[in-house]
């Protein structure tokens, strides 16, 4: 039997960590309202610029898109790969989910004889392809909780750079995608080359277009990948905060559990003390009286 | 018959409100948009963008970006929207004082083009922002 005292120490330390928990829930759900909010706010762009995209490759086929962001390679050597990760821990499952599918899918290239090159955006995943000893070409991290669309052109700037040089003939994104609170997916998505919205919903207008459609094109297909990996970063920043939030919950919850049978215990062996002492008390007045 | 205006950049939706004219900077000049434009896609340039709403004109600096043109309704996807009384004059004048030091010191062509571009865009947020001054006064 422990010591009451050692208890009491016990369920001290574990109220601590409820309490340290149970704070940083509350700041994480904060900061996913306002990740949530940001998401929903950068959709329209990208919405449109995918509209204006429809209307424009529909009329663009095959030579035209050589050297362009939409040219389709026949033969794949190199392969570029963007990570999204948190900066920090403490959110569940969500870092390694993202690592291990990484690690999956430049398996699955190298098996098909492709060379794989990554772009890591925040720290965990910057740190593991360290760690594991990957191809990095890019790094990016220490983007805060609401970063602005400039703060991450510098990924999109290498990333169309290198497509563009032959340096890599696909790139793709892993990120986390917010569904809800409670749910966050993982995904793999292609961003080079671009492909283009096979037949676009709405009606079609007869637009004029100045200077004319290839200067329109040119200037849209980069700020597509621009603001395509901005939405990605967005989201799992979203997911971050929503996985922290859930993970620390939990972590709240099992600490409350642990003061609830901790107090049990207590409780017992103060008892089993008492029961000692009385039980001793009265063994002596017992043995006094016989003497 | 007013225009629906809405301009978005890639953080947020900046602007959504029917307008009587849209004066805007476009790669080959300078443009005025009334109701029953034809539909028009075209690529923005740095400079001045104007809203007249009842008479009323309010001034806006632009960084290049899209604009979408169809009979009653425009849409402007800018890479950096900044409204006039939203502009920070002191940050402009350093961020021009700053680009000129740099574009004397460099020597690399397109380093130069690349500062030019700087240079412009503290300009044009400079003159949007007196612009607004100016009238204000009087």
């Amino acid at each position: 039997m422990p010591s009451t005292r050692e208890v009491r120490r016990r369920i001290r330390s574990a109220k601590n960590v409820a309490q340290i928990t149970r704070a940083m829930e509350m700041v994480a759900a904060s900061k996913m309202r306002k990740a949530q909010r940001n998401v929903l706010a950068a959709r329209p762009y990208a919405e449109r610029l995918w509209d204006v995209m429809g209307e424009l490759t529909a009329r663009m086929t095959g030579g035209k898109r050589k050297d362009t962001l939409l040219d389709v390679r026949k033969e794949i050597k190199n392969v570029g790969l963007i990570i999204i990760t948190p900066d920090r821990g403490l959110c569940g499952s969500l870092v390694s989910n993202v690592l291990r599918r990484s690690s999956r899918f430049n398996n699955e290239q190298r098996n098909q004889g492709r060379a794989v090159q990554f772009y890591a955006v925040g720290k965990k995943g910057s740190d593991f392809l360290q760690r594991n000893q990957f191809d990095i070409t890019y790094r990016l991290t220490r983007l805060g909780d609401t970063p602005k669309l400039v703060d991450t052109l510098s990924v999109a700037n290498h990333v169309i750079m290198d497509f563009l040089e032959h340096k890599q003939d696909e790139a793709y994104v892993i990120y986390t995608q917010f569904v809800n609170t409670l749910v966050q997916q993982t995904m793999l998505k292609q961003l080079l080359p671009i492909e283009p919205p096979v037949e676009s919903k709405r009606e079609r207008n007869d637009y004029t277009y100045e200077p004319d459609q290839e200067q329109v094109l040119e200037e849209l297909l980069p700020r597509f990948v621009e603001s395509q990996i901005y939405q990605a970063i967005l989201e799992s920043i979203a997911s971050e905060h929503s996985a922290r939030m859930v993970a620390m919950r939990n972590a709240t919850d099992s600490a409350k559990d642990l003061v609830q049978d901790l107090t049990q215990t207590y409780n017992k062996v103060r008892q089993s003390a008492i029961t000692n002492e009385v039980s001793e008390i009265a063994s002596g007045a017992l043995s006094l009286m016989e003497g | 018959m007013p225009i629906h205006l809405e301009i978005v950049t890639a953080e947020k939706t900046a602007l959504s409100e029917d307008v009587d004219q849209i004066n805007v900077p476009t790669k080959d000049g300078q443009i005025g948009v009334l109701p029953r434009h034809c539909a028009l896609i075209t690529i923005l340039a740095t400079g001045e963008l104007d809203i007249i709403k009842d008479g009323e004109r309010t001034g806006f600096a632009v960084s290049g970006g899209f604009m979408e043109v169809l009979p009653t309704r425009v849409m402007i996807l800018a890479d950096t929207i900044e409204r006039a009384d939203e502009i920070d004059e002191a940050r402009a004048e350093r961020a021009r004082r700053m680009a000129e030091e740099r574009i004397q010191q460099q020597k690399d062509p397109h380093k130069v083009a690349e500062l030019r571009g700087d240079l412009y865009r503290a300009l044009t947020r400079l003159k949007v922002a007196q612009s607004r001054r100016i009238r204000r006064k009087m």
